[in-house]
This record gives C-alpha cells, sequence and structure tokens, in this order.
C-alpha cells in the first residue's frame, strides 16, 4: 500500500517523471554539445599546426631547392705551352710557379672562340670583362686539373666550369637587368650574352653537387661555396658525443635508479639533472669556452671542444630518458632475478639493461639530433665564424683543428650580405632536416622493433 | 632423562631447517610484523595464512632477504637456517638465495626463451661444466615443475608465450633449477584458474619429497589441502601455529576460529 501511495505522488520526482531513453534530456543534449565542441577545438587546433608546417616545409624547400642547382659554362680550353710551360720540361715545380693569373687568358680566349663558333657577337673589348661570366674560381680549377697532369699541356681540354654567382642568379630568377644597374660584378650587357650562350647550350644549370660535397668558400664566390666540410666538422663532433654521453649518461642512471640509496643527496641530483635539461644552451657555450680553451686550453674552433660542450648538453636528455626506460621495466623482472640468487649487477645486466635498451637508443638518438642542430654553444667557441674552406688531413686532425659545423654554417652563410649566400643557407637547411629526420626515423624504427616483450 | 632430552632436541633440531626468534619488522615509522617466532620444519610445506595486509608476505620475504631490495625496510630479532644466522653481517644475500628460492604471486618468466629462464640460475651458479649438463639440469627441472611434457618441443619458444598456469609452473621450474633447500611460495595459485591451481598444488605436493616448501595463500581451503603446518598471522602477530588439521578442526585462539569460519578477514 505505502509502495503504491509512493508512486502516485508527483512530489517524489524520478519515478513519477518517467522518460523514455529514445529521446535526449537536457542534460545529455548540453553534454553532447560540449564534446562536439571540444572535438572541434582540437581539430581547429590540429589544422594550424598542419598549415604551419606545410608553410615552413614548403617555404624552406622553394627556397632552398636552387642551391642544389648550379650553371656551369662548359668551354674547351687550349692549354697553351707558351703560358703554362715556357721551357717546355714539364717541370712540376715549374709549372706550379704559373698563377691563377696565367690562366686567365686562356679562359678568355676559350670563351671567345667558343662564341665564335656559336655565331654570338663578342661586345667587349677587353677579355677581362668577358670572363666576369664566369667564377673566379675557374682558374683555380684549370690550373689543379693541369698540375694533376702535366702531360696535357698543349692538349685543348673540356672544361665545366662555375659561372658566376650573377650568372647563375639570371638563369635562377634571382637577378634582373635591373638590379644590376648599380652592380660593378656584371652589366646588362652580359645577360644579353648568357642568354645566347645559353641558348647555343654553352651555359646551362645541372645538380650541384659541390654544394654537398665542397667546402666553404670566400665572401666573394658563393658560387664554390659547399658545406660538406662543415658536415665532416658536424661527424666529428657527434663522435665525440656518442662517445662520451652515451657511457657517461647510460652509467650515471643505471647507478641512480638501480643502486643509488634514496636520499637528500640523491634526490638534489635528481633535481639537478633536471634542472641541467633546462639551462639555455649558450650557457654550457661559455662554460665550454672558460673550461675547455681557456682552462685546458684546447685547441678554438675544433670539433673535439664543439663535442665535449654539445656532451655537456646531452647529458642531462640521455640521463632522464635512459632512467625512464629503466623505470619502465616491470619490478616483477628484477624481483625474478634476485629471487634466483642473481646478484644486483647480474640482474640489470642481464635483465634489465636488455628490455631499457631501446628506450636508451631512442633517448640517444634524439639527444644526438638535437646536438646536431644546436647552434649557441658554437658561438662561443669560436665555430662560427670560422671559414671551413679545406678538408681536414687525417682523423686527429679532424677531431682538433679548426672546423665549422653545420648549423655554425647556416648562420654563417644567412649573416653574408651576396644574396646568393641566402640561398645557400636555405639549402643548408634542408640538408641539415635531412639528417635530422633519418635520425628520427631511425629512433622510431629502433622503438617499433623492440617492442616490450613483457 | 638428562640424555633423553637431548636426544629429543637433536631430532628435533635435525628437522628444523627455518627458525625465527623475535623477529620485527618495520617499514620507516610503521611496524608490520610484531614478535613472530616461529620453526619451520624440513620436508614439510608450512602455509601461512591470515587477512590481507596482516604480514604474511612480508614475512615470507624476509626468510631470504628479499626485503633487502627495500630501503626503508627494517628487520630485527634472528632467523636461522640449519642453525644459521641469515641476517649475520657475513651472509651474502645472492648466496642465501641460492639456497632459499622464491616463487612470486604474477608469474614472472624472464621475456626469454623457456630453455633460457631455466638455465639462468645454473649458469650464474656454475651450477653446469658443460652444455649437456645444463641440459640435463633443464629437463629436470622442467620435469619436477610438471611441465616438461607440455614445453618440451618448444625450448626455444619465449616463455612469456605460455598459459598462466604454464607460466607459473615455468617459474617454480626455474626456482628448483638452482637446487634450493627451502622453496618460498609468495601466494604462487592467486592468478591462476582453478585447474591449473589444481595443477600447482599437486605440484606442491610432489616438490614436498624434497624441500621445505613454506607458502602464503589466501585460499583456506588451500592451505588444508596441501600443507601439514599452519601459521595465522593477524595485524602482524603470529597468532597461532600448530598442525594444519589442528588449526581447521580445533583452533585455540578465538581469532584463528573467526577467521576460519569467516567471521573476520
Amino acid at each position: 500500500m505505502s509502495d503504491a501511495s509512493l508512486q502516485n505522488d508527483p512530489e517524489m520526482g524520478a519515478p513519477s517523471t518517467k522518460s523514455s531513453i529514445l529521446e535526449l534530456d537536457q542534460r545529455t543534449k548540453k553534454r553532447n554539445a560540449a564534446e562536439a565542441r571540444f572535438r572541434a577545438y582540437g581539430i581547429v587546433a590540429i589544422a594550424v599546426g598542419l598549415v604551419f608546417l606545410l608553410v615552413l616545409i614548403s617555404s624552406i624547400f622553394f627556397k632552398g631547392v636552387g642551391a642544389f642547382q648550379q650553371t656551369f659554362i662548359t668551354l674547351d680550353v687550349e692549354l697553351l705551352e707558351s703560358k703554362l710551360d715556357k721551357t717546355g720540361e714539364r717541370d712540376i715545380e715549374k709549372i706550379k710557379k704559373v698563377t691563377t693569373f696565367g690562366y686567365n687568358p686562356l679562359i678568355e680566349n676559350a670563351l671567345k672562340v667558343a662564341m665564335e663558333e656559336a655565331g654570338i657577337e663578342n661586345p667587349f673589348a677587353k677579355g677581362k670583362d668577358l670572363r666576369k661570366m664566369l667564377s673566379s674560381g675557374a682558374a683555380a680549377d684549370l690550373r689543379r686539373f693541369v698540375i694533376a697532369n702535366p702531360d696535357r699541356i698543349g692538349d685543348t681540354v673540356q672544361f665545366r666550369l662555375l659561372a658566376s654567382s650573377r650568372v647563375d642568379g639570371y638563369l635562377k630568377d634571382r637577378v634582373t637587368r635591373e638590379s644590376l644597374a648599380r652592380d660593378k660584378n656584371l652589366t646588362p650587357v652580359h645577360l644579353d650574352v648568357v642568354d645566347q650562350l645559353k641558348e647555343a647550350g654553352i651555359v646551362a644549370k645541372s645538380f650541384n653537387l659541390g654544394f654537398i660535397t665542397g667546402a666553404d668558400a670566400s665572401e666573394s664566390r658563393p658560387e664554390q661555396a659547399g658545406i660538406g666540410v662543415s658536415m665532416l666538422g658536424s661527424l666529428y663532433m657527434m663522435l665525440v658525443v656518442l662517445a662520451c654521453a652515451l657511457p657517461i649518461g647510460v652509467a650515471a642512471s643505471i647507478y641512480l635508479e638501480e643502486f643509488a640509496p634514496q636520499n637528500w643527496f640523491t634526490d638534489l641530483i635528481e633535481v639537478n639533472i633536471s634542472n641541467l635539461a633546462a639551462v639555455p644552451s649558450i650557457v654550457f657555450g661559455i662554460l665550454g669556452l672558460a673550461v675547455f680553451i681557456q682552462f685546458a686550453h684546447l685547441p678554438q674552433s675544433a670539433p673535439l671542444v664543439g663535442g665535449l660542450v654539445l656532451t655537456l648538453m646531452t647529458l642531462p636528455t640521455i640521463i632522464i630518458s635512459t632512467r625512464a626506460s629503466l623505470k619502465s621495466v616491470p619490478p616483477s623482472i628484477r624481483e625474478a632475478a634476485l629471487g634466483i640468487g642473481a646478484s644486483k649487477m647480474q640482474t640489470v645486466f642481464h635483465h634489465v639493461l636488455p628490455l631499457a635498451m631501446p628506450g636508451i637508443l631512442t633517448g640517444t638518438i634524439i639527444g644526438l639530433a638535437q646536438a646536431l642542430g644546436e647552434t649557441a654553444p658554437l658561438l662561443l667557441i669560436g665555430m662560427v665564424g670560422y671559414i671551413a674552406s679545406n678538408y681536414p688531413g687525417g682523423i686527429i686532425e679532424g677531431f682538433m683543428s679548426p672546423n665549422s659545423a653545420m648549423p655554425a654554417q647556416i648562420y654563417e652563410w644567412a649573416k653574408r650580405a651576396d644574396p646568393a649566400y641566402y640561398e645557400r643557407a636555405w639549402g643548408g637547411i634542408i640538408i641539415l632536416l635531412v639528417f635530422l629526420m633519418t635520425m628520427n626515423i631511425i629512433a622510431i624504427i629502433l622503438r617499433r622493433r623492440f617492442e616490450r616483450r613483457w | 632423562m638428562n640424555d633423553m632430552t637431548k636426544i629429543e632436541r637433536a631430532v628435533e633440531m635435525s628437522n628444523m631447517k627455518i627458525s625465527a626468534k623475535d623477529v620485527q619488522v618495520y617499514y620507516a615509522d610503521n611496524h608490520a610484523i610484531k614478535d613472530v617466532s616461529v620453526e619451520i620444519e624440513d620436508k614439510t610445506v608450512t602455509a601461512f595464512i591470515g587477512p590481507s595486509g596482516c604480514g604474511k608476505s612480508t614475512f615470507l620475504r624476509c626468510l631470504n632477504r628479499m626485503n633487502d631490495t627495500i630501503d626503508i625496510c627494517r628487520v630485527e630479532g634472528e632467523i636461522l637456517l640449519d642453525g644459521e644466522d641469515i641476517y649475520d653481517k657475513r651472509v651474502d644475500p645472492v648466496q642465501l638465495r641460492a639456497k632459499v628460492g622464491m616463487v612470486f604471486q604474477k608469474p614472472n618468466p624472464f621475456p626469454k626463451s623457456i630453455y633460457d629462464n631455466i638455465a639462468y640460475g645454473p649458469r650464474i651458479h656454475g651450477l653446469a661444466g658443460n652444455k649437456a649438463e645444463l641440459d640435463e639440469i633443464v629437463e629436470k627441472s622442467l620435469r619436477r615443475g610438471a611441465i616438461w611434457d607440455e614445453v618440451k618441443d618448444r625450448l626455444h619458444a619465449p616463455g612469456t608465450g605460455l598459459s598462466g598456469g604454464q607460466q607459473q609452473r615455468l617459474c617454480i621450474a626455474r626456482a628448483v633449477a638452482t637446487e634450493p633447500e627451502v622453496l618460498l611460495m609468495d601466494e604462487p595459485c592467486s592468478a591462476l584458474d582453478p585447474i591449473a591451481t589444481a595443477q600447482v598444488e599437486e605440484l606442491i605436493d610432489e616438490l614436498r619429497q624434497s624441500y621445505s616448501v613454506v607458502i602464503v595463500t589466501h585460499s583456506m581451503q588451500q592451505a588444508a589441502r596441501v600443507s601439514q603446518k599452519t601459521a595465522f598471522f593477524h595485524l602482524g602477530s603470529l597468532v597461532e601455529y600448530d598442525d594444519t588439521t589442528k588449526i581447521f578442526t580445533n583452533p585455540e585462539d578465538p581469532r584463528t576460529e573467526s577467521y576460519i569460519t569467516g567471521r573476520i578477514g
């Protein structure tokens, strides 16, 4: 009886207002609307991110892709014996005495001949003006060839010589007749000749291997500059970082994670490692300057010093990721090993470390990639501003002699006045990004390959 | 008469495998085990029962010093294994754990092959001189673990690929492979289904021929089925310790009676 009265009482709320589940009530509608809004925010956020990424990558690509193409002028140069080896003895020492100035007339001559053959009128009285279409490094290329092959003197040899950066810029639409009005390096008349030469197939753009493998050049010869030497500098630095940071970082993390007692001192170390990871990299640069160069008297601008500074910077990253992956190994594995009488060290090295290895390697590669792209600490130890124009002679020299690094080289190029260098800087960024992406992909593959096996 | 007591004591001594006296365990300030004294006999299954958090697992882990791995844990009192104090300064816990093996609540095979799981202990303790001897130990241990027939064709398959019950028997075989004298089991069947539990229980009964087995269990039926001696823990104290039949039929302490009849715990 009391049940019946309860159900009929309109004051009792819930039981009396019977609702259908086919109809959404007010609260559910509100809740669903909130969820839909939140999803929309998320999609918008991702879309904005993707747009920025797309803009970034496409602008890098379009600005940098020009650096991978270079304009060359193909010429048949007659290596006149009368100019290069007056005595006819083929004495290498005497041939070496002929400087690049001695080669200039040969190039001028070859250009004239080529133009005559193609039926192009020569508007210049002086051969010097004609030569402006070529890189000032062209004569050096010729000289290098002659010194390497003295027996070819007297022959006519075909050379693919670098065009000057203005001609290169004209073919890449960077240089126009208007922009040359106040330029003393080249005149619009030159461009008319270039147009005709291009039609004759003597001037042409082709893939620029020299940009990837070559050395940096002086300010006035951007067409010759390449990133190869600084790439090697970066490689040597990464070797130093790997050799120092991996063993120190892994040993420190294993000790802290598995052996160290929990007390205020280890807590302090832990807090400091986390803090070090957030220290601005330029601070590490100034530390490196003070400790490695001013105190330890290691050579300036050397990849060894750069590598040591980057090691300091990478260590916290490696330690943090190694500790995280050691922590993620389930304690039951440690108990199992200890329970059958393995020592602490056997437990760590036989069971914990192999399981943590993919995480450690991933962390190390990410740390290395971070170090590879780091510029600020290199500023202070003199790796920026150094013109890496020569390949190191050997491995020891590679570590100890001054060099640049990829990001430092990019910064250096971006700083230079000639717009041709601007293009090189973007091209350098493309190469750097290719390296970074490769390293990240390796890290992802490693992680996938050693998926958790417990 | 004097002689008689001496002989009696000698017999008793030879039968005692582990004897704990006034053991106290602290986790930082928390007094987890209070005044526990227990004599564990050789070639017997001893069961520790009691409600959750009563300290039976903690006490079990004292017996092979697994508690050493917990920084804040402190053990006082005396635990003798064959008359030698296992908490003596000269004792290396690693050596002790080879003698007092342990099987855990959750099956925890190494993420390696079945063969390597068993062979790991003998390898690090140098029990096998060559490959043939190691093979022999592995086979013997797997037979003792009552799992040989199921895995003999796939010794090099990963141990983690076995079913839960098989994994637990693999872990028992692994513990047996190092030739321990005592086998500690911390709720070995709590993660297993009834069929696997029955297999493991049968195995425990067989292991009694060669070892002293100490088992912690939540299931009173299991304690009654497999053990000869039972200890009832409550709130960190040992309430009662006697023959299993006596504990389950005629307990002396009212708390034991309440627990086994289901009124507390």
